[in-house]
């Protein structure tokens, strides 16, 4: 996982705030047990017309934004419910990286446990990366610093536990195994068992 | 000894389940008691599991059940479900499957005590104060009137609890929403959160863990207090909670799978301690007065944009919500009462119970569904259903023109083929107004069951406090 950061990318821009996990992909696609292939599902119902034909105003559907791995997104992005299939399906899309000014306590934890970065920025300084998506903007997890051509440094929080698990490929499950002393010392000393 | 600080209520359930605490390096190692499956969240999980070798930690402290996918309408002649699709009837079967091969107590499509996931564990008892509950749901925080700690989590993190029961989690900061006074007539529990949500906003409770309290909330019964609960993650919330008291240890009494005799005994005793102590602190606090609550829908597209029935919709502070008005339909200035209603669903983990079933019936008794209105009443469980049909509800839904079907998530969530039309307006009682979660191009207005169905006998949004009024009567 750590060749895809830094992330170098220009951006694609969706201003609209509390963009919940329906529009990011509607539950009528979540009848799947597979976790591939969501993509096509992203913002499904803006991205395509009744008749499955693209909808040209959005913004995933407009050739210059094709291949940006950035998502700007305005503020509580993914709020709403835990499907994960909500990163699932924006990695499938290509997306590596969303900036927001607040992005939602249960989809923050799903993008990070599958390599989609959340970038929490001020909104002034999300508002003006939005009036310039062009820019081919850096991310670089090591120095948690997002930067802009013109040599502008915005530092962005990031777990440091987080950001192990992004830079080394740590993942919580084998984490979590690792510790099955404690967990079993929990069980004794806690339960009646 | 010194007397320790005092502690909120999140606290003591907190440092009751590290098993690691939190440092810089790495978050807490949270144990959880509970854990809650259903079939959308939770195939890619055993997925993982089979591919690394691991079977379920704790099996037994895992229960299963199938809701979201799942029919409301029975059986046809041929014996077989009306699933909506292949995809969702193999999703229900990869479940029964999974709890099958690794020894998961399932409540399928058989039990006569399955039903939406929020309703049944609370039900049988599983649900008790002092736990930490998880499930692959976002509702969860419901489990939080009984003073427990309990929260929804993706599918990797079902994966991480299966595999060892635990959970790597930051602490969270803690916010109190005290409510004092009494309900007027025709408001309820419904009415309290939409109106807290309004109050602190759809994104107010991001990072926290809210704690309800005060005079109104100590009133409620269970069933108001896990309407309340349920709606914590609409504010942002992380999960919400209620101290439990007398009011909650009669309903665990009650429950089949609940402790009993001295075990029960005992657990009061340790239960009666889990409050926030005198003088416990928490970083945002919220007051409201129970008489500034009245009927309340939403008006937009998300569970924010809440307001009283006769109160004017606010212009739109920005683009998303002037989009969310052209979405929706309505027109600043303008009051939600009197809009055309076209289905009206009751049902849902917030609020399919009992109580909210008598409140449907309380209202359609004698009256009829207006013409052109297409109403669904869906019981949460299988226990509901029995025992509302027991009181003679089903009759009485029956009887006004309303459809009364089988338990199931339904059209809340809209993936088992229960839907609304596109363009078409739903009073719903469900948790969220979000653009197409009904159906795609469906509007959905958020609100109580009394709301609800009075709009079903009306025909447009209307206050259901007329009913209390002569001159407005409806018959």
């Amino acid at each position: 996982m750590s060749s895809d950061f830094p992330v170098r990318s220009a951006s694609v821009v969706l201003a609209q705030t509390n963009i919940d996990t329906d529009q990011i992909i509607p539950a009528r696609f979540l009848s799947t047990t597979e976790r591939k292939g969501l993509g096509r599902h992203a913002f499904n119902d803006w991205r395509w017309r009744e008749d499955g034909s693209a909808n040209p105003d959005f913004a995933f559907n407009q050739p210059h934004n094709a291949g940006r791995s950035i998502l700007l997104a305005g503020r509580n992005f993914g709020c709403g419910s835990s499907r994960e299939h909500a990163p699932w399906s924006l990695r499938d899309l290509g997306l590596q990286v969303v900036v927001s000014s607040e992005i939602a306590d249960i989809f923050r934890g799903n993008a990070l446990k599958n390599g989609l970065l959340p970038v929490v920025l001020p909104e002034a300084v999300v508002q003006d990366l939005m009036t310039r998506p062009d820019d081919v903007l850096t991310v670089d997890i090591e120095a948690r610093e997002l930067r802009t051509p013109d040599g502008t440094i915005h530092a962005f929080p990031l777990d440091a536990f987080a950001r192990t698990c992004l830079l080394e490929g740590v993942d919580e499950m084998g984490f979590l195994l690792a510790r099955s002393a404690d967990i079993r010392h929990y069980e004794d000393t806690h339960h009646a068992r | 000894m010194t007397a320790s600080a005092p502690r909120t209520l999140f606290d003591k359930l907190w440092d009751a389940h590290v098993v690691i605490p939190e440092s810089e390096a790495a978050p807490a190692v949270l144990y959880i008691d509970l854990h809650l499956i259903h079939e959308v969240t939770s195939p890619q999980a055993f997925t993982e599991l089979r591919a690394r070798g691991l079977s379920p930690r704790r099996p037994d402290r895992t229960k299963a059940t199938m809701d979201h996918s799942t029919p409301t309408l029975p059986a046809g002649p041929d014996g077989r479900l009306p699933y909506a699709s292949v995809a969702s009837e193999r999703q229900v079967q990869t479940l029964a499957d999974n709890c099958a091969e690794f020894g998961i107590e399932l409540f399928d499509m058989h039990s006569d005590q399955r039903g939406i996931v929020h309703v049944i564990a609370p039900e049988q008892g599983f649900t008790l104060p002092g736990m930490t509950i998880v499930c692959g749901d976002s509702h969860t925080s419901t489990h939080g009137a009984f003073g427990a700690l309990a929260f929804g989590i993706g599918t990797s993190e079902v994966g991480n609890v299966l595999a060892t029961q635990c959970l790597l989690q930051r602490r969270a900061k803690t916010m109190s929403i005290t409510v004092d006074g009494a309900l007027a007539p025709g408001v309820g529990a419904k009415d309290v959160i939409l109106h807290a949500i309004g109050v602190i906003g759809v994104n107010g409770g991001t990072g926290h863990v809210i704690e309800y309290r005060g005079s109104t909330i100590e009133a409620m019964d269970m069933e108001e207090r896990m309407t309340l609960c349920n709606m914590s993650i609409e504010a942002g919330a992380r999960a919400g909670m209620v101290a439990p008291d007398d009011v909650t240890f009669e309903w665990i009494a009650r429950t089949p799978r609940g402790p009993k005799g001295a075990d029960f005994d005992a657990a009061v005793a340790h239960w009666r301690t889990l409050r926030s102590d005198d003088g416990a602190t928490f970083d945002v606090d919220v007051r409201i007065d129970a008489a500034d609550i009245r009927p309340t829908l939403t008006w937009g597209t998300h569970p924010g944009t809440a307001i009283g029935v006769d109160v004017p919709v606010p212009a739109p502070v920005d683009a998303a919500e002037r989009k969310g008005q052209d979405y929706m339909r309505v027109v600043a200035g303008q009051p939600l009462a009197g809009i055309p209603v076209d289905v009206v669903f009751v049902g849902s983990c917030t609020n399919g119970r009992l109580r909210d079933m008598r409140e449907v019936a309380e209202v359609l008794r004698g009256r009829q569904v207006s013409a052109g209105v297409r109403m669904l009443v869906v019981p949460g469980s299988e226990i509901v259903k029995r025992e509302a049909e027991a009181e003679g509800i089903d009759a009485i839904v029956r009887a006004a023109g309303a459809e009364w079907r089988e338990p199931g998530c339904s059209m809340c969530i809209a993936m088992n083929g229960d839907i609304v039309a596109p363009g078409q307006l739903a009073v719903s009682t469900s948790n969220r107004n979000f653009e197409g979660r009904q159906g795609p191009g469906a509007r959905t207005l958020l609100a109580s069951p009394t709301t609800a169905a009075w709009a079903a006998v009306r025909g447009v949004v209307a206050d259901p406090r007329e009913r209390f009024d002569d001159r407005r009567e409806v018959a």
